[in-house]
């Protein structure tokens, strides 16, 4: 695998564009998550803008498409700006997000182009995304899945019983992202639930596993390309990253786990992602 | 007369359709031998995937799967697949009107020995609500069969409530049409509505009132979503009242799918033969069809408390 610091920096140029729509989204809704979304940005624009992802906005059905699942539907803000900065749709649907009758509603629909299966109750994305591989399969096609997940997600006991399955069926065509920011709702996910040990959780059921940092560009775009090369085993990357990242008074906030910035907070905050 | 396991003929038709059509893929949850999708895993290994004791991740498994394209059948006990894995049913199968048709077994009090932990009493009303989900409820094997086949021609989630024990075959039925009660019987006292096992004792209740004067109009609701509405309008406008009879809870179900049709469009006494908010419990089918009154005994009462009323 091979980037020029200057890929990398228009990456992380993009990825702060990335943010100021997530910014401005919320602030419109005047609803919705931002810590989550801010802390999975850098691992999306990677996926999407790093040339890991096979996909085409233009054919989003395409049969041989990677297929990106988020599983952690909430952060659905941080998709939508990617999707529709793609061209998947028209960025000025950004502004409708969470209104009546919108393209982009609260959770991911699959009335969104991009939106392969619906998703928002929590844990089972990483069964969609098996469905998804095993498909693959039976259709002898090479295509990848790529699942999002949440850190305070995995305390559900379907991501378990998936962890399971897709080591079991040796799905080495899916790459489980985590995006470990260390909080949830009602507080640090230390304190609310404990997952650790994580990385030995993962290994046990099973899964090659690779630890990174979720903001650093250069590190997620090769553990993409090593969860590629693995073989016969399915791989997760579990990203430490922060939640809210890139706004100063959102980082490590958990208030900002789902409120919306304010009209204020919004200015303040796009000026920081200058 | 003809007794036939429905999950022998579910199982065999999804052989026959899978020599067919390639696109077709089963899951089931550890339960294959009882459900019959063994027979299918047998012979198409490459489109049988078998998930273990784990219906949550099964249920949406199955809606990745579809996504892709394939038409998914997810198998496994009624309890398990409606209950254990709902969430997933609504939210991510149906949510996203997937193509998988969920075909459950052992549904019904009439599971027998293993007891009330294994008698789903509540799966069509918890399939019915959910919308984009159809609901069939076939009355015997050959039935089965035809169900099957209509469900792979609808697009998107379908729930297919199948029995344990064997069934006797219904005679001269005619062909299941989706959505399409069969009038079984015509009559012009009062109406008997059922589904799955539960028509065979319709058909034997009206045999029995017949001899004493009173003619019933038996219809056979195997399709329970979208219901027929106009058979139902039409059998509450020409006969004294109409009896329901379903081996489930009488709250959400059939019952409740003919109260809400009748009362919004043409109020008569509706009488319901079902479980009335119980749990099942340990014993052979005959005996707890018996226990929780779901007898031709009990539809014959329920009858005559109409005719009686409207004389």
């Amino acid at each position: 695998m091979e980037i020029t610091q200057e890929e990398i920096a228009l990456l992380q140029e993009k990825a702060k564009k990335v943010r100021r729509l997530i910014i401005q989204m919320l602030a419109k809704a005047k609803s919705g998550h931002p810590g989550g979304s801010l802390s999975s940005t850098d691992l999306l624009v990677a996926l999407f803008y790093g040339g890991v992802l096979r996909h085409n906005p233009k054919d989003p059905k395409w049969p041989d498409r990677d297929r990106f699942h988020m599983s952690k539907g909430h952060c659905c803000p941080l998709w939508y700006a990617v999707l529709a900065e793609q061209g998947y749709f028209s960025v000025d649907a950004l502004w409708t997000l969470r209104k009546l009758g919108s393209l982009l509603q609260g959770h991911p629909d699959v009335r969104t182009p991009g939106v392969e299966v619906s998703s928002g109750s929590l844990g089972q994305g990483l069964s969609v995304s098996l469905g998804m591989a095993l498909a693959a399969r039976v259709d002898h096609k090479d295509y990848r899945v790529y699942c999002l997940m949440g850190d305070g997600e995995i305390q559900e006991g379907n991501i378990w019983e998936a962890a399971m399955a897709v080591a079991h069926y040796k799905c080495d065509n899916i790459t489980a992202i985590l995006d470990y920011n260390g909080f949830q709702i009602d507080g640090c996910i230390k304190e609310v639930m404990s997952i650790e040990p994580l990385v030995d959780k993962w290994r046990s059921f099973g899964w090659h596993t690779i630890e990174i940092n979720g903001h650093d560009i250069l590190e997620i775009l090769k553990a993409y390309d090593e969860a590629k090369k693995i073989k016969s085993k399915p791989s997760i990357i579990i990203a430490h990253t922060i939640k809210g990242k890139g706004v100063s008074f959102m980082e490590n906030v958990v208030d900002f786990h789902g409120r919306a910035p304010t009209e204020k907070e919004a200015e303040i905050a796009l000026k920081e992602l200058e | 007369m003809d007794l036939q396991y429905q999950r022998d003929v579910y199982g065999e038709t999804l052989v026959e359709l899978g020599r067919k059509d390639h696109n077709i893929v089963v899951f089931d949850a550890d339960l294959s031998g009882s459900t019959r999708t063994c027979l299918f895993a047998k012979e198409f290994k490459d489109r049988f995937f078998n998930m273990g004791v784990a219906e949550q991740n099964m249920m949406a498994t199955a809606a990745g799967m579809a996504s892709c394209g394939k038409i998914v059948f997810a198998s496994t006990f009624a309890m398990f697949a409606t209950g254990r894995a709902w969430d997933q049913v609504r939210n991510t199968i149906s949510y996203s009107n997937l193509n998988v048709k969920i075909v459950a077994t052992h549904a019904g009090i009439s599971v027998g020995p293993d007891g009330a932990s294994h008698q789903a009493l509540e799966d069509i009303t918890l399939m019915r609500i959910i919308p984009t989900m159809k609901v069939i409820v076939p009355a015997d094997g050959p039935q089965t069969r035809e169900a099957v086949m209509a469900a792979i021609e609808i697009t998107g989630p379908v729930y297919i409530r199948l029995g344990r024990a064997k069934v006797p075959t219904l005679e001269g039925v005619g062909h299941f049409r989706f959505g399409q009660a069969q009038l079984l019987l015509d009559g012009k006292d009062v109406t008997i509505i059922a589904c799955g096992l539960m028509v065979k004792q319709a058909l034997d209740a009206a045999a029995a009132l017949k001899n004493e004067g009173i003619n019933c109009r038996v219809l056979n609701m195997h399709t329970i979503k979208p219901i027929d509405r106009m058979a139902i309008i039409d059998a509450a406008r020409k006969t004294k009242g109409i009896v329901v009879c379903e081996e489930h809870t009488v709250i959400g179900g059939l019952s409740s799918s003919v109260d809400e049709i009748v009362s919004e469009e043409c109020p008569t006494r509706v009488l319901r033969v079902g479980v009335k908010e119980r749990y099942g419990q340990s014993g052979e089918p005959d005996e707890l069809l018996n226990e929780y009154r779901l007898t031709p005994q009990d539809i014959i009462a329920a009858c005559k408390k109409i005719v009686t009323r409207n004389q």
